[in-house]
């Protein structure tokens, strides 16, 4: 129940939008989101966008997360 | 960020972050809870278990909705449906809980009962059939209450009600704790319910309790990341509540999902399959907005009393930690996700269903 997709929005129209992912689309609530923009990955639950993600924060967790890789692939043993 | 979920799928990182949770070195067992049917999906899908050092257990605690709520929400909604005429419209994992008669039971008995994707589809039903009633049953955690709250300040038309059965995941983390037998070192937070809540309540929690908890999201990085943070705190004796979904997760949460829960809503003390009645812990709609309560308008009361679960079903249980679904007499023997006897085996995010699908893989 608590499972939310993110989705990119491609259409803004007042409280309606049309988020997709993969070829699929379908519509969304924006009630819950603060000024949507075209392009913002929304995470959509039951029908409703309920956050907005981060696209640096997402960079910011990928790349600490590329340096744990590399520093292990490197440690001996 | 092309493909917003591919990066969090890397093996090269899950590599990583795999050893380093290991090499983290615990010198007792430690166990973490995880309070979302999501969660327990994404780590038996994933196979998470299987990564683990074997100091670390991970237990599915109450996070499946539906499976939480206890028979006397759905036994009214079911009355409803059959007695009152109207169109009962719900989650399709609401459909199938047994009581002592399911809402699919129900509807192949002539009942109008039809599965929506979200409450608005609910209040759209009603503007389109303005000569019948449209009851929603509404379930779910902060996720979903602010969606209901959403369709509620949008204005539905009149003949639109609701059964409300939303649940607070913060009192239940307290009541948990209460319980006998169960021990547990730390909390992984639901980080789409944390979308919307922000940690707060988390962090006085954490103060309050002395259990560090962890916000993670639902790719198999996120989970791992978040346990590593967890792990971390744990073996160091730290409490905190560590964010490992940043991306999703603000401290605030989502204010506007926030004020439009707390603009509709008021908390309550609610009924929970497993913990029994958790003060403040359910939501009952505020005064400018009780037209639209459901039992009120049909003049129905709650049976208290109905039997929590069906004879030999361990769901209570189950969903409390306490008991592991191969433990259940009834697992894998008369209770399937083709014929479940409890909601957890109903529910995708059951822990029972979750457990029969993926037949997780474990380090022996």
């Amino acid at each position: 129940m608590c499972l939310a997709i993110p989705m990119q929005l491609t259409t803004v129209d007042g409280p309606r939008g049309i988020v997709s992912t993969g070829g699929v689309s379908c519509e969304v609530r924006l009630d819950l989101v603060e000024a949507p923009r075209v392009g913002d990955y929304v995470l959509v639950h039951a029908g409703y966008a309920i956050g907005v993600l981060d696209e640096a924060e997402a960079a910011e967790t990928l790349e600490l997360l590329a340096e744990v890789g590399a520093l292990d692939t490197e440690a001996p043993g | 960020m092309n493909d917003p979920l591919g990066p969090f799928r890397d093996p090269g990182r899950l590599r990583g972050l795999t050893d380093r949770l290991h090499g983290l070195g615990s010198d007792r067992t430690l166990t973490f809870m995880h309070v979302c049917g999501t969660h327990e999906n994404a780590i038996g899908r994933f196979g998470v278990r299987s990564l683990l050092p074997p100091w670390l257990r991970v237990i599915a605690g109450p996070g499946c909705p539906v499976c939480v709520c206890p028979p006397a929400e759905i036994d009214a909604a079911v009355r409803l449906a059959a007695n009152h005429g109207v169109i009962l419209a719900t989650f399709g994992d609401m459909v199938r809980v047994p009581g002592r008669v399911s809402l699919a039971e129900a509807h192949a008995r002539g009942a109008d009962v039809r599965v929506v994707r979200g409450v608005h589809e609910a209040a759209t039903l009603a503007a389109d059939h303005a000569e019948r009633q449209v009851v929603m049953v509404a379930v779910g955690f902060e996720t979903t209450a602010c969606t209901t709250a959403a369709a509620v300040l949008a204005g539905p038309p009149d003949n639109f009600s609701l059964i409300g059965a939303h649940r607070l995941i913060p009192p239940a983390l307290y009541a948990l704790l209460g319980l006998e037998d169960l021990r547990l070192d730390g909390f992984l937070l639901p980080g789409h319910a944390t979308t919307v809540t922000g940690t707060a309540d988390y962090e006085t929690f954490a103060t309050a309790s002395g259990v560090p908890a962890a916000v993670a999201g639902f790719e198999p990085l996120d989970i791992l990341l978040a346990l590593e943070r967890l792990a971390t705190l744990a073996v160091h004796d730290q409490v905190a509540v560590a964010n490992a979904y940043t991306r999703a997760v603000r401290p605030a949460g989502n204010p506007r999902a926030r004020q439009a829960v707390d603009d509709v809503f008021d908390p309550e003390d609610a009924a929970w399959r497993g913990l029994g009645v958790i003060p403040a812990s359910g939501l009952t709609l505020r005064k400018p907005y009780r037209k639209f309560d459901a039992l009120a308008r049909f003049g129905m009361t709650l049976d208290p009393d109905l039997p929590e679960s069906l004879p030999g079903c361990a769901c209570g249980r189950v969903m409390v930690g306490l008991t592991e679904p191969e433990a259940c007499p009834l697992f894998d023997a008369t209770c399937t996700p083709t014929s479940p006897r409890g909601p957890c085996m109903v529910s995708q995010e059951g822990t029972c269903r979750s457990r029969f699908v993926y037949r997780e893989v474990r380090r022996g």
